[in-house]
């Protein structure tokens, strides 16, 4: 399995990153929904992305748009880790694509849960 | 970057000292990840940095929400994730065509807990088996030993935190709507279920036959001879063929043999056995 983190936080790319490697998980990062995209392109092919919403250049819902237009259903399953926490953002960022939904703060049996929930059972 | 040592020790001591909750070493990322947003908002750069000044003040509203933040209740929606699909895919199906000339149907919950168990069978009812919702007679209960834990589940409100642990985002869009900083269940789903106070050590409540009865992560608080009790009594509520839920880490066996456990997929079930 691998995966790819999609945040603007060093810390938080770090945080998951610890948590991969913890389950024994391969994984690379991007900084933004752009790179993330070059990412997909050359290191690729990835299971899961884990997005973050709001980030510089282009946003994670962009970057949904984007991979769900450039790949359909055989790119990677999408998960938004984000900290934005209104019903209405669940429902577009569903609408625009991912597959599922973690709002930060989370724990890490929370992303394992929503990962199994994706069909990647991890412990 | 992990916490610094001094810090960390700090956090545990501090949630420690004012819950009794113990957090090893290994918790460190939980740590580390459930206050970064509260060390955000309250304008610190970092964990650490939230923690040096909490370390250097008097006990106050902020030290109060780090100890909240990290002593949420342990569970969640769709816990274990297997049993809620083999109801979806086969016992549910199987049950509603048994039961085809009642047309009534029976779950208990006996340890609700904060309600996240009996809000995911109704929702799972609600989403999968439209069809029980007219001209069937459901009947769905949830019972707890904690007046408080039965306070919060009839209210059907839960945190981020919570509504994060195993709930599926379009169950989330569809079943509950926002109420400040929490996430309330809608009233369609949280009519469907009858709270009720027991104590599973004395006398149970006289119920309908129990076509599903789930007993997890229980049992494991009491001793042998209450834990034989119990399976006993679950035998007396269950039908003949109605099935009973436990733990992952619980059994019947040695402790009431009169059990059958069945293995579905990657479910385990019980049922009692016909010629014991």
């Amino acid at each position: 399995m691998k995966v790819l983190i999609i945040d603007d936080s060093s810390s938080m790319r770090m945080l998951l990153g610890r948590i991969l490697d913890d389950l024994g998980v391969e994984h690379d990062q991007a900084q933004d929904g752009r790179e993330a995209l070059q990412v997909l392109e050359t290191e690729g092919p990835f299971d899961l992305a884990l997005v973050d919403w709001q980030m510089p250049i282009m946003d994670g819902i962009e970057f949904v748009r984007a991979v769900r237009s450039d790949y359909g259903s055989s790119g990677p399953r999408l998960l938004m880790v984000t900290s934005v926490n209104l019903l209405e953002s669940v429902v577009e960022a569903l609408e625009a694509g991912a597959d599922e939904y973690i709002m930060k703060p989370f724990t890490k049996e929370a992303l394992l849960e929503k990962m199994a929930m994706l069909g990647f059972e991890l412990s | 970057m992990p916490l610094e040592k001094i810090e960390f020790d700090y956090l545990r001591q501090l949630v420690r000292d004012h819950s009794a909750i113990v957090l090893d070493e290994s918790k460190e990322y939980l740590v580390e990840m459930r206050l970064m947003s509260l060390a955000r908002v309250e304008g610190y750069a970092s964990v650490d940095e939230l923690s040096r000044h909490l370390r250097n003040t008097r006990f106050s509203p902020l030290h109060a929400a780090v100890v909240d933040a990290m002593t949420t209740n342990e569970t969640s929606f769709f816990r274990d994730l297997h049993p809620f699909e083999s109801m979806k895919l086969d016992l549910l199906p199987a049950a509603i065509k048994r039961n085809e000339a009642t047309r009534s149907l029976t779950i208990w919950c006996a340890a609700c807990s904060s309600g996240q168990e009996p809000y995911s069978l109704a929702m799972l009812l609600y989403d999968a088996f439209p069809q029980l919702r007219s001209g069937w007679k459901v009947t769905l209960l949830a019972g707890d030993l904690s007046q408080e834990m039965l306070k919060r589940a009839r209210q059907g409100l839960f945190s981020q935190l919570e509504v994060n642990r195993g709930l599926p985002a379009t169950h989330l869009v569809r079943y509950f709507r926002k109420d400040g900083a929490g996430w309330q269940v809608k009233d369609e789903i949280r009519n469907m279920i009858q709270f009720h106070e027991l104590n599973l050590a004395t006398s149970w409540p006289n119920i309908p036959p129990v076509d599903f009865l789930f007993l997890r992560n229980v049992l494991i608080y009491f001793d042998m001879e209450t834990k034989r009790q119990i399976l006993r009594k679950a035998r007396g509520v269950l039908k003949s063929d109605g099935i009973l839920f436990l733990g992952g880490a619980e059994t019947t066996f040695n402790v009431d043999d009169a059990w059958e456990r069945v293995q579905s997929g990657k479910t385990v079930y019980y049922r009692v056995r016909r010629n014991p």
